[in-house]
């Protein structure tokens, strides 16, 4: 079937629109223009000057800008238009997840019901968000195979964060001051980040040559100094950890606790649980396995759910179910503490409870099969312009490299994820993990079809005979795009953060 | 069976085939089989949309402090500020809302020139040169502003007035835990930090809020003063909305501000996903949190934005890194840009300056009333406490029952004693009047708040 030619065909999105460089806001500004209407409250208007201290008031009004509605609208309608999205085309960029976000989720999550709540409305006037967190936090231990969560991390890399502050809590409690934790050389920049910030030390366990954790190398590494190990499976280069439970068992004999991040959870829905591998300490990314927006970077949620005989640290207040079949909010005993100024990322929460009602069991175990189904398919479909980096089974991601592309004619990851914008595609993850030549890591996710993956590998092939021919063409990519290469050497150089900043 | 998946079962047998497979299973084989999951998953079988909406609804009608229907004099942190019909249009195009990080800035250009324009708004809001593009909300921006502080002093104590909001307080504290920082509280009196009662000497960090939780406007030249002298970096902690009207942290001299961007465009939302605000002085670039946007050209010298300065980043750094932050808050950033441009310069000011005209109003009011009395005699912005004849949270219940959510019990917020205020928490409730406060919903709730003392 490969390259055959399918109905339906290509679902690739190029060139996007707006060529033309989009003045900011503040140069549109024309003094004496507004766009904002507030409401008729028939409230004396006495004069900031005898409510308020003059040492308080600011001499000089802030600038903000001063534009019509109708600029307003032109001027974030066009920079909509210089922008790549999912709802836009396909968007394979490994590790980040970026399946289609159904638009039922968003429609729950901006009904007043939810979104006009205070958040320090007392629970009994909030029941009903109190009941939305607890069923969550019930349907992610389900799927974890965990005993308790806390929903207030506000993104992957805080649910980490406070996975090592409860690990920490956890060793203090048995009185051990345990110092050092254990990370693949494979891991995501943010575990050893967070490993910093929770007080630890890292040490870097290497993969072997199949691209999983070495067991040997594991254990020589375990002591009575290391406080746990973080672990992400399948791991950042697609791969299951098949020695998980050997693992697990090595790192609990040394009195190690297991910490799983949920960056790939999306891959093992339904077929395996982090709770069965013998995790103590799991973290979710919802934008990423549940599907709720990324928003350009943001708003993500990261809950944390732990096993037994943790949940008596996790951060608290927690809602949980009280007599009656109300709810109210519970400290754990031995919490660590807030983690996050509310409750988390409430509106996310919710979004991800509308999609997991959606799909129930049975949709999350599809959504793992297929995701899984159309990263082999890829990588099968391209191995002979860009092999994988280990040439086997791979999981809901595949890590390829363009090392042979680079040898015949000086073509880099960079040049091929560059031209692939001008094809209409978003680019995969380059340059990551750090321990493959010229990686190129595509995650597909279930939700493209099989015609909009024939249409990638169609682009890559053309990408590769443009490669064979015309190699500095590549090097020139993109042209089509809203701005062609950006000089990043000199926005670092120079540093031009805001309009205001000198020249 | 209610999904979004393309494949159609022709779809999946063909690709299993083309990879030499027969099932689904396949897949899977590198799992060992001892940890398969035999059984499926614990959860029901998928519900349509529909069912799901029918489910939820349940849901929304219990929430019954809904604002739109419950008339919200709740603050703290949280305000129920006017969001247009155009506002929550733009900011809801999928091309923000479906975007991932700006990775690639040759198709990322939307989303990197909207951070840009949000990033010198807080920068004017901040009086402060370098913003970053965003982090999770004002508390823990506040956990990075401390980091910082070590950072650019080796020191370890952090020394925060009571003033701060009791929430960002707790999550500087549970962070500590890793870090090792010790947090010392400053107490206030009359609702004015007492800095002489505590030993600021070998600070890293000086932390102030303007105005202070209880709604009070401290002159920070004290709080500066003693930053300057412990050679510490002063953080503002500062309301955004009240930089309309009021001396920025800058000009009070803050290093670092943080804040809560929740009021620029975002509802209520049960507390997230918010935004928190972050700017510093150029002294202090290098240690900058999280991500920020530059600058520059692309290659046929066109005016284009890019993630710069990314060298101080988790996944390049790694364990050295600035900060573990990678995903924030990137749509509310973008919406914030929208909602300002929507209020522009005039446009700010008169909802900062309708705020403080409608808090003073109903502190007026409310001070008339037998047995209520002030916990501060200091001047205030926008917000207010006051202490009552009865338990703030009882109260709260009466008064929910007349429509009213009368705003929020501070000991809850402190879960307990504070050292914000000397004694009887449980008796004060703060208050808070936003712009889209009208005279006739006032009134009546002064004439229910007598009722629920009488």
């Amino acid at each position: 079937m490969t390259g055959t030619p399918r109905p339906g065909g290509r679902a690739a999105a190029a060139p996007i629109m707006g060529h033309e460089t989009e003045p900011t806001l503040f140069e549109m500004s024309v003094p004496g223009r507004s766009a904002y209407q507030l409401r008729t409250t028939g409230v004396p208007a006495t004069p900031l000057e005898s409510l308020v201290p003059f040492e308080h008031l600011n001499p000089d009004a802030v600038p903000i800008a001063e534009v019509s509605e109708r600029d307003l609208v032109a001027h974030f309608t066009r920079l909509s238009h210089r922008q790549f999205s999912v709802d836009l085309g396909m968007y394979p960029l490994g590790s980040c997840t970026m399946k289609y976000n159904p638009k039922f989720c968003d429609a729950i999550a901006s009904d007043p019901g939810l979104a006009a709540v205070h958040p320090g409305a007392p629970a009994a006037l909030s029941q009903g968000w109190l009941e939305i967190m607890v069923t969550l936090e019930e349907k992610l231990c389900a799927i974890t195979g965990m005993s308790g969560a806390t929903l207030q991390p506000a993104a992957g890399a805080a649910g980490e964060l406070t996975g090592l502050l409860l690990m920490r809590a956890y060793h203090r409690a048995n009185g051990e001051a345990r110092r050092r934790v254990l990370i693949p050389d494979s891991a995501h920049g943010t575990n050893p980040a967070s490993v910093t910030l929770g007080g630890y030390e890292v040490t870097t366990v290497a993969s072997n040559a199949r691209g999983l954790v070495d067991l040997d190398a594991l254990k020589a590494a375990l002591d009575g100094d290391v406080a746990g190990i973080m672990l992400t499976n399948p791991n950042t280069l697609g791969l299951f950890e098949e020695e998980i439970a050997e693992i697990a068992a090595a790192v609990h004999d040394a009195g190690g606790l297991l910490y799983y991040d949920g960056a790939n959870l999306n891959a093992i829905l339904g077929a395996v649980r982090p709770g069965d591998m013998g995790f103590d300490i799991v973290h979710m990314n919802l934008h990423k396995t549940f599907a709720t927006p990324h928003g350009g970077g943001g708003p993500g949620a990261g809950p944390v759910a732990v096993a037994e005989h943790m949940v008596t640290f996790l951060p608290g207040p927690r809602a949980a179910r009280v007599e009656d079949g109300h709810f109210d909010w519970v400290t754990p005993p031995r919490s660590i503490g807030r983690v996050h100024g509310w409750q988390g990322n409430a509106l996310v929460l919710a979004r991800a409870l509308a999609y997991i009602d959606v799909h129930g069991g049975d949709g999350l175990t599809r959504v793992a099969q297929h995701a899984v189904l159309n990263a082999n398919w890829l990588r099968w479909r391209l191995r002979e312009i860009l092999p994988a980096a280990h040439d086997r089974l791979c999981m809901h991601e595949c890590v390829l490299t363009a090392t042979p592309l680079k040898t015949k004619y000086g073509v880099r990851a960079l040049d091929v994820a560059k031209a692939l914008l001008e094809e209409g595609f978003h680019a995969p993850t380059v340059y990551f993990p750090l321990i493959v030549d010229e990686a190129l890591m595509f995650e597909p996710t279930e939700t493209e079809s099989v015609q909009t993956l024939e249409a990638l590998a169609s682009a890559l092939e053309r990408i590769d005979q443009r490669a064979a021919t015309d190699p500095d063409s590549l090097h020139r990519a993109p042209q089509s795009t809203p701005v062609s290469r950006v000089d990043e050497a000199r926005a670092a150089r120079h540093l031009i953060a805001t309009a205001d900043a000198e020249r | 069976m209610a999904d979004y998946l393309p494949h159609t079962k022709e779809d999946v047998t063909s690709m299993l085939s083309f990879l030499g497979m027969t099932s689904l299973e396949d897949l899977f084989a590198q799992i060992p089989q001892a940890l398969r999951l035999a059984r499926g998953l614990d959860l029901d079988d998928g519900l349509s949309e529909p069912d799901v909406a029918a489910l939820f609804a349940t849901y929304t009608r219990s929430n019954t402090a809904n604002a739109e229907v419950m008339t919200c004099f709740a603050g703290g942190g949280a305000y129920d500020h006017e969001v247009p019909a155009v506002v929550r249009a733009l900011a809801s195009r999928s091309e923000f809302v479906t975007a991932y990080t700006p990775y690639q800035p040759e198709v990322a250009q939307g989303v990197l020139q909207a951070v840009f324009e949000y990033q010198t708004l807080v920068s004017r809001l901040s009086g402060l040169p370098i913003p970053n593009a965003s982090l999770y909300d004002a508390a823990t921006a506040l956990v990075e502003a401390l980091n910082m502080a070590h950072g650019a002093t080796s020191r370890q104590k952090m020394v925060i007035s009571s003033g701060v909001h009791p929430h960002w307080r707790q999550v500087a504290r549970t962070f500590a835990h890793g870090t090792g920082h010790e947090i010392v509280e400053v107490p206030l009196r009359d609702g004015v930090t007492d800095w002489r009662s505590v030993d600021s000497s070998g600070a890293a960090a000086i932390v102030a809020a303007y105005p202070n939780y209880l709604g009070v406007l401290e002159d920070l030249s004290v709080a500066k003063g003693n930053a300057v002298e412990r050679d510490a970096l002063f953080i503002v902690g500062a309301d955004p909305v009240a930089a309309g009207v009021l001396k920025t942290a800058g000009q009070w001299g803050a290093d670092v501000f943080v804040g809560e961007g929740q009021a620029f465009g975002t509802p209520l939302s049960f507390g997230g996903p918010y935004l928190g605000l972050f700017a510093c002085t150029g002294a202090q670039v290098r240690r900058l949190p999280g991500r920020i946007v530059g600058e520059t050209v692309d290659s046929g010298d066109r005016r284009a934005f890019v993630t710069t300065l990314r060298a101080r980043e988790q996944d390049i750094r790694r364990e050295k890194a600035t900060s573990n932050v990678c995903t924030n808050q990137t749509l509310m950033a973008v919406t914030a840009a929208v909602q300002l441009g929507w209020l522009g310069t005039e446009g700010l000011r008169q909802v900062a300056t309708r705020c403080a005209q409608g808090s003073h109003y109903l502190y007026d009011q409310l001070l008339a009333i037998d047995g209520v009395e002030p916990v501060s005699t200091q001047p205030f912005f926008r917000e207010f406490a006051v202490r009552l004849p009865r338990p703030a949270d009882e109260v709260i219940e009466v008064m929910a029952g007349h429509g009213f959510l009368a705003g929020l019990a501070a000991g809850a917020l402190a879960s307990g004693p504070d050292p914000s205020i000397e004694s009887g928490i449980n008796h004060v409730l703060l208050v808070t009047v936003t712009e889209r406060r009208t005279k006739h919903e006032i009134d009546h709730y002064v004439a229910a708040l007598k009722g629920a003392l009488a």
